[in-house]
């Protein structure tokens, strides 16, 4: 078979898992808050509830696909597709196993930077083209946080680069294999987490949904299938800033000696990324959602001196070739 | 930043407590026997209606839910020609139960009442009678009040005394 047909077949494979997946996620944070805060969660539709989220679906798409007069339709219509393919797209350069890969790029880092820049765009369209007050608003928070959330995100993974000498994601991976980034690295990988966080606007970031103040922010005016795209956007994000935490700072797929022939690589990398998805959940729980202004400040007068700090002692450290 | 840590950690140890959810159709929760649910009329031990229709009840209720007319046998009981709870308006309060001279209407244990069609929850005295006695066992009305009734003269009931001259001036 021709390269491009294997390539397609693998693209069809990936999009066929990713998106069941983000519907799960659903349910399965909604059971993993309940345990958390001592209910039950959803455990009607099938068994323990796996259904749920089938049944969301049909109801989703059982609902009436509908415009608000007042809305800028071209745009309106766009937004949720932009939010959805971003994220999407950032999949495709990302090594799961050493055979399961899409895209070689050699600028893989630099690629899903670019993917998650161009997210934001998703919402601060909605917001726009939804012409009303909550959804401007929404979306504003949603410009001013990505935008400076993105700088230090950059920065941070920088230091990472440095000691792999690469932006290629299997190449970082490999750099790994005596010993993770993330011994060397943790201010890096904090950084970069709180920054995905903020990224992929999971509470306690989630100020351009905020529901008790905007309602639901950037997406007040949406319903049915296209709310659906972003939640989808919403929920691949949580798995791709996952997947990407593994990826720079846990090896990837690789496992320290003993452990490495339990499991398939492709198992490791799955379990080590259920570990942060969790972890995602459980932050959701926890923490209650900061005032916007101490959001920005948190991100300038914390967050960017502590990226460019550890960049500079990373760089100074392998200048004198102590990493 | 450390409060927040400690939230994480503390949220995380709820993991092994127990659910408190009681999931409901299946397992119902215990209702105590004088819990305000659905309203019931009750009878006297001898099998007759309590009500003696003396609007209390109806007066007495904050929502108006309560609607009933008196009418008078032949051997001098009083008794509703017809009584109706609308159960959509009624809030469960218990002020109709606490204004019943005769204990004839009571709160009842059973709060499922959910209809499909709203009309369904309009009772009428043949839905609302009971043919027990309710939370009063031995109490008849009739028994108690000085009332006369046919086959029992003014002060010959089981709890009542001789009725008493006013006019009369000896103690």
């Amino acid at each position: 078979m021709p390269d491009n047909v294997i390539k397609l077949i693998q693209i069809t494979i990936m999009l066929a898992l990713l998106i069941p997946i983000a519907a799960m996620l659903v349910w399965v944070e909604r059971r993993l808050i309940g345990i958390w805060q001592d209910r039950l969660g959803p455990n009607r539709v099938g068994p323990f509830g796996v259904l749920q989220s089938f049944a969301d679906l049909l109801k989703i798409l059982g609902k009436e696909d509908w415009v608000p007069p007042f809305a800028d339709k071209l745009v309106f219509v766009l937004a949720p597709v932009i939010g959805a393919v971003c994220v999407l797209m950032s999949f495709a350069v990302l090594p799961f196993s050493p055979d399961i890969l899409i895209a070689d790029l050699n600028i893989g880092l630099l690629f899903f930077l670019a993917m998650a820049s161009l997210a934001v765009y998703s919402v601060v369209l909605a917001g726009w083209a939804s012409n009303s007050k909550y959804a401007l608003l929404g979306g504003m928070r949603a410009a001013a946080q990505t935008v400076s959330y993105e700088v230090f995100m950059g920065l941070s993974l920088m230091g990472v680069v440095l000691l792999a000498g690469s932006f290629n994601l299997t190449e970082i991976v490999l750099a790994q294999q005596h010993g993770w980034f993330i011994q060397s690295q943790f201010v890096g990988f904090v950084v970069f987490f709180i920054a995905g966080i903020a990224e992929s606007h999971r509470l306690p970031f989630d100020l351009p949904e905020a529901e008790t103040e905007l309602t639901a922010g950037f997406h007040t005016e949406y319903s049915g299938l296209k709310f659906a795209l972003f939640f989808l956007g919403e929920y691949l994000g949580v798995t791709l800033i996952s997947c990407m935490s593994v990826v720079l700072f846990f090896g990837g797929w690789l496992m320290p000696e003993p452990l490495d022939n339990w499991l398939p690589p492709f198992m490791w990398f799955v379990l080590k990324v259920s570990f942060f998805v969790v972890f995602f959940i459980l932050l959701r729980t926890a923490l209650p959602r900061p005032r916007f202004d101490q959001l920005l400040g948190f991100g300038w007068k914390v967050m960017l001196p502590l990226a460019l700090l550890n960049l500079l002692v990373t760089a100074l450290l392998s200048l004198l070739e102590v990493l | 930043m450390w409060s927040q840590l400690r939230t994480i950690w503390l949220v995380l140890k709820h993991t092994f407590t127990k659910a408190d959810t009681v999931e409901y159709p299946e397992k119902k929760p215990y209702l105590a026997p004088r819990y305000r649910g659905r309203i019931v009329l009750t009878r006297e031990p001898d099998g007759q209606e309590r009500c003696v229709a003396c609007n209390l009840c109806a007066v007495a209720c904050p929502v108006d839910c309560i609607a009933l007319q008196q009418t008078i046998d032949d051997d001098g009981r009083k008794r509703a020609e017809f009584f109706r709870i609308n159960f959509s308006r009624c809030i469960l309060c218990g002020f109709c139960e606490e204004a019943c001279p005769t204990y004839a209407i009571q709160l009842t244990p059973d709060v499922e009442l959910a209809e499909y069609d709203r009309q369904n929850l309009v009772y009428e005295k043949e839905h609302l009678l009971i043919d027990g006695v309710g939370k009063y066992p031995d109490y008849s009305f009739y028994q108690h009040s000085g009332i006369a009734i046919a086959k029992k003269g003014k002060g010959q009931g089981a709890k009542e005394k001789p009725p008493v001259d006013v006019k009369g001036l000896m103690p």
